[in-house]
């Protein structure tokens, strides 16, 4: 083996690009802390006065923890029951391949992996009005159901590699089919679980269009709706505005802050598989 | 036995049934408006047979949504796919502080799309023109968000500066399955860089640059958060997008069925273009 120093050139390079990535977040956190006074003065300096009045009238202005309540009731509620049913969804499918029914219905979940959103776009609001589901458990369960197209297919794939003689013993033993997936096959998906809950938190946390559409009553709204439904009143007041955007990225920011690793990991083992 | 069976169809029946209504019947039922004339409010629409589509062949707003589209979706998978290899191998070299930067990089893909764009959009109209007009550049010192030749490269920016960060690590992914020994085996023969990367690398890679390509052009086809936060789709129709154009003709513009023809007609594109990628992709994949 052998062993080679550190690569300086690409050290540097990787260094100067990730810059790129950061100035845009530095300047959020700068402007966000800002006073116009000091903005006119230089847009890119540190701000000197920390201005943490800017978060204080965001929050009362966009009512930023009901929203953040909303978010986040939304996103644990729905990747909570994605993990529940759309495993056992897949469970059910990758142990009856062989029979047409079931093998049916993972290319019928498949398939729609395919269909743009936009063409149930328009009608789906209509269903879900007359149903009176344009509220947030509707939307929750809509995100469990859209769920099923991709993470079916995550999970069957994964749960096809176990083998059956676990389930077998467990049957020997008297185990109902309910019995089997929750204490046997279930635990065995932790890897595979990992990776699309961390899929499904992000996109579902991040969402914006399936909000936008379906969500009639404002105190219903989630975070990134409120941002653009109070963009018409940000237009002067670029400080507060900024205070918003980064009230509104943080808790992501801050959860990534720790589980950085963890979360990388997550995607990338369930992208190998 | 029975008994087993019966709890595979109660496990999967329910799902079943919810994703018929909440999926494949919307589906259908816009299938179904496409063919009629319904506003989205009115009491009574007529059927109108293939009116809408042959209408949206002679419509200059939905040809030029199309021609936006591809444009941007192009532009972004090309470029996203480049940029984010190149960081993937410099991520995957033997670099000072690796976590760090590789965290980093990652970061933009937990952040809200349309945030992302409302930042940006204040970047592009108040602080990229200071660095321009520092350069002396009338080109640069303008908001290019409000030209209509150049607004699609500002949406294309953006998208590209967060779209790399989950392809980069779908690359390392890729790039750690690759075993060293046939780096080291490489090196004996004497194989160049360049040679090493076309010869070992980007072929070990080949099912990874298949589901990013596939993944990037598709997310760039249905683009519509980062519009809504950068241009809305102007400045005139230029950046008018097949998924913006949808909804805001579909929801506010009183051509709901007309739409839902424009979204079957995208539905197709969409599949076919997929379908085609897939195919030549895996085509590549194989001769390799």
């Amino acid at each position: 083996m052998i062993k080679k120093s550190t690569n300086w050139p690409v050290t540097v390079i990787i260094a100067l690009c990730s810059l790129l990535i950061l100035f845009p977040l530095y300047m959020t956190v700068a402007i966000a802390l800002k006073n116009p006074e000091e903005m006119a003065r230089s847009i890119f300096s540190l701000p000197t006065g920390l201005h943490f009045e800017n978060f204080a009238n965001a929050i009362k202005a966009t009512n930023f923890f009901n929203a953040l309540g909303n978010s986040a009731k939304i996103t644990v509620t729905a990747v909570v029951f994605i993990l529940l049913t759309n495993s056992m969804v897949a469970y059910a499918i990758a142990r009856n391949m062989n029979k047409r029914f079931f093998k049916t219905l993972y290319f019928y979940f498949i398939s729609a992996m395919f269909i743009p959103f936009q063409i149930i776009m328009l009608p789906v609001v209509k269903v879900t009005t007359d149903l009176h589901m344009n509220n947030i458990p509707g939307l929750i369960i809509l995100y469990i159901v859209y769920g099923l197209a991709f993470n079916v297919f995550v999970y069957v794939g994964y749960i096809r590699s176990i083998p059956y003689e676990l389930e077998e013993a467990a049957t020997v033993d008297g185990a109902s089919t309910w019995g089997t997936f929750w204490r046997i096959i279930f635990p065995l998906l932790a890897p595979v679980n990992a990776t699309i809950g961390i899929l499904a938190c992000l996109s579902t946390w991040n969402d914006f269009m399936l909000p936008l559409i379906l969500l009639g009553n404002q105190d219903s709204y989630t975070l990134p709706l409120v941002q653009y439904v109070f963009q018409g009143q940000f237009s002067t007041d670029f400080n507060l505005a900024f205070a918003s955007y980064l009230l509104a990225l943080s808790p992501m920011i801050v959860i990534y802050l720790f589980a950085q690793k963890w979360i990388i990991g997550g995607l990338t083992q369930g992208s190998i598989k | 036995m029975a008994k087993r069976q019966v709890a595979f169809y109660l496990m999967t029946i329910p799902a079943l049934l919810l994703f018929f209504a909440f999926h494949t019947f919307p589906a259908l039922q816009g299938i179904y408006y496409a063919f009629t004339n319904w506003d989205g409010f009115s009491n009574s629409f007529d059927y109108v047979g293939f009116k809408n589509f042959i209408n949206i062949f002679k419509d200059e707003n939905v040809l030029n949504s199309y021609l936006f589209t591809f444009k941007y979706a192009i532009a972004t998978t090309v470029l996203i796919n480049i940029i984010s290899l190149l960081i993937a191998l410099g991520l995957n070299a033997k670099i000072k502080a690796k976590n760090f930067f590789r965290g980093v990089y990652f970061l933009p893909n937990i952040l809200s799309v349309l945030i992302v764009g409302f930042i940006f959009n204040y970047l592009f109209s108040n602080v990229f023109p200071v660095w321009g007009q520092k350069l002396g550049s009338d080109f640069l010192s303008q908001n290019i968000l409000g030209n209509s030749d150049w607004a699609w490269i500002g949406i294309v920016i953006v998208a590209v500066w967060q779209g790399i960060a989950y392809n980069t690590i779908l690359y390392l992914a890729g790039l750690q399955t690759i075993p060293h020994d046939l780096y080291e085996a490489s090196n004996l023969d004497g194989a160049s860089r360049w040679r090493e990367f076309w010869s070992i690398t980007f072929p070990l890679l080949a099912s990874f640059f298949t589901i990013n390509m596939v993944l990037a052009m598709k997310g760039g086809l249905m683009v519509f958060d980062q519009i809504i936060a950068l241009t809305g789709g102007g400045p005139g129709r230029s950046t008018q997008s097949i998924a913006l154009l949808i909804y805001t003709g579909g929801f506010q513009g009183g051509e709901f069925a007309y739409q839902s023809a424009n979204a079957v007609i995208y539905f197709i594109v969409i599949v076919v273009i997929s379908a085609l990628q897939l195919k030549f992709l895996q085509k590549r994949e194989m001769d390799l």
